[in-house]
């Protein structure tokens, strides 16, 4: 697989941990070469500490699982205080997931991410379906989508990915809003919002009732919402939502999606990112497909 | 004993079945191979078990570590049958493969005074058969305390017999002393110097209460529900006085003084 130029930002391959899965990195290293990686992307990053939801935050549903940690992370100068010495030295893409509340947050944290100079680029986060202020509601309304956008755009000068809410009417309106804002690039989908019930309590079975739902409960969803996008926008997608396999992986590129991220599958099989790059390799080897635009569905 | 686990090396690999052995209708061991050396265990370390043809069963289990034998390279699970994921493994047969991630957590420390007791319960004693065999290589004075709810339940006993003094309850009293494992006698007559614990939450809950009243050190294993294991998905934290702590990483063993109980 030859290099991608995913709007600037140099991909080796197509492949990409997604924020909050993989950790910083450095929870894969037993088990992933990190250089080996098209790039990861860290947690969610917020301006101050945050401790997220109470337990319990997670559950196991039928081919998947539903979260609502709410964005705990000890907040941006932690991270470049102790975890960016860690893992700046890496030879790939490691994008930071910023998120926030309030557009001043995003902003501040775009602005001190802008002057790490080992982060090609962030993933702006308006996507959160688990925290009460901010997050998702940035990215369900075109309004709100592109005030974010636009005062991160401002002060951010580097590659600049959008992560979209598929909890929404028509996500290509939203992605064609942050395309006009200036997005380098938009990333799809955050987790489905959903619930589960403990029949026995009669309680719901998170502390915060809902959460997001992701795992190949809804990759079929996620294809099409990637592929529709893709149809709307010049800017290049990076599609995600329970890629399990090079596979999955491969259906999301044939969709529209110039690169994909991991993301439920890494709890599942911690080497799993580097199995996909392998299997897109062997695939692209058969099918003598050269380059990432030649994925098309026939 | 370690203390920043993020060093030590975690590894993902196939096991053999070497033995299923039923207990009973909800308990059963599992004896696995290590294709490789096994890496160093600590005492209350656990596996993440990836179950295979459970549609029902989404993420890794993850398993206590009930012993550990170096010279066949094999570790033992101890299983209770919860689920269709537990009930798979349950049916595993000899030779199959098991992909497991280990070793995982930290580890009970190791006590530097003479007196100590390992209180379980139910499912709670597999880490300490473990955590009792590696402190009698450490010439630790140790008492077990196993507590279940009626003698049908009780398992393991010449196992647990063979490592030293061992004292049961049971609800009914059909085996070992009536009650709860804090109205045991032995806790009356004794002056324990430090308590381990694993079990029901509201058991250890009730152990690191009463052990706080006496000013004895008590550690807890935890077992809250956990995605990756590996301190990525933040799914299984643990309040503490410093803040959410991963359950996978930073524990499964906490101090009590350290828990807001």
């Amino acid at each position: 697989m030859v290099e991608i130029d995913f709007n600037g930002l140099k991909l080796k391959n197509p492949v990409l941990a997604a924020s909050g899965t993989f950790g910083y990195g450095i929870e894969y290293s037993d088990f992933v070469n990190l250089n080996d990686l098209g790039g990861f992307i860290v947690k969610g990053t917020t301006i101050d500490n945050r401790e997220g939801n109470d337990y319990p935050r997670m559950t196991e549903t039928a081919s998947g699982m539903l979260n609502a940690v709410g964005l705990q992370n000890k907040g941006i100068d932690y991270f470049i205080e102790n975890i960016y010495p860690k893992i700046k030295d890496y030879k790939t893409n490691i994008l930071v997931n910023v998120s926030g509340s309030q557009i001043e947050d995003y902003v501040k944290v775009a602005e001190k991410v802008n002057e790490l100079k080992a982060i090609p680029g962030i993933e702006l986060n308006i996507s959160c379906p688990n925290v009460k202020e901010g997050g998702m509601a940035f990215g369900t309304n075109c309004e709100s989508a592109a005030n974010v956008v636009k005062a991160v755009r401002k002060v951010y000068k580097k590659h600049l990915m959008v992560k979209l809410s598929p909890n929404v009417t028509d996500i290509t309106t939203i992605a064609k809003v942050v395309e006009y804002e200036g997005a380098n690039s938009v990333s799809l989908v955050n987790t489905f919002m959903g619930m589960a019930i403990d029949v026995k309590t009669r309680k719901p079975k998170l502390s915060t009732i809902t959460g997001g739902l992701s795992g190949p409960a809804i990759k079929p969803i996620a294809v099409c919402l990637v592929w529709k996008v893709s149809n709307a926008v010049k800017i290049p997608v990076c599609g995600l939502g329970g890629i399990m396999s090079a596979n999955d992986a491969i259906e999301f590129l044939l969709a529209g999606a110039s690169a994909i991220q991991v993301g439920t599958a890494n709890f599942i099989n911690p080497k799993i990112t580097t199995e996909i790059i392998e299997g897109i390799d062997n695939y692209c080897k058969i099918n003598s497909i050269q380059k990432i635009n030649e994925f098309r569905m026939l | 004993m370690r203390q920043n686990i993020h060093f030590v090396t975690k590894y993902i690999n196939n096991f053999k079945i070497a033995q299923n052995i039923k207990l009973n209708s909800e308990y059963f061991i599992l004896e696995l191979l290590c294709p490789e050396k096994l890496s160093e265990i600590l005492p209350g370390q656990f596996v993440e078990v990836l179950v295979e043809n459970s549609s029902n069963t989404f993420l890794r289990r993850p398993i206590s570590i009930f012993d550990v034998n170096y010279e066949n390279n094999s570790l033992k699970l101890l299983i209770k049958i919860i689920g269709d994921g537990t009930k798979k493994l349950s049916e595993l047969s000899i030779n199959s493969k098991l992909n497991l991630i280990y070793p995982l957590g930290n580890s009970y420390s190791l006590p530097n005074c003479k007196d100590v007791l390992l209180i379980g319960g139910g499912c709670g004693i597999a880490p300490l058969f473990y955590t009792a065999k590696f402190f009698k290589n450490y010439n630790v004075n140790f008492t077990l305390l196993l507590g279940f709810r009626e003698k049908s339940q009780v398992i393991l006993q010449k196992e647990f017999s063979e490592l030293g003094k061992i004292f049961y309850t049971t609800d009914d009293g059909g085996f070992g002393e009536r009650g709860n494992v804090l109205q045991h006698s032995i806790l009356k007559n004794n002056n324990f110097e430090k308590i381990y614990s694993c079990g029901p939450e509201i058991m250890m809950k009730n152990i690191a209460i009463w052990a706080k009243n006496k000013n004895i050190d008590c550690e807890v294993s935890l077992e809250n529900l956990m995605a990756c294991g590996l301190g990525a998905c933040l799914c299984c934290v643990q309040k503490t006085k410093s803040g959410n702590k991963c359950v996978c990483t930073e524990g499964p063993v906490f101090n009590v003084n350290d828990l807001l109980w």
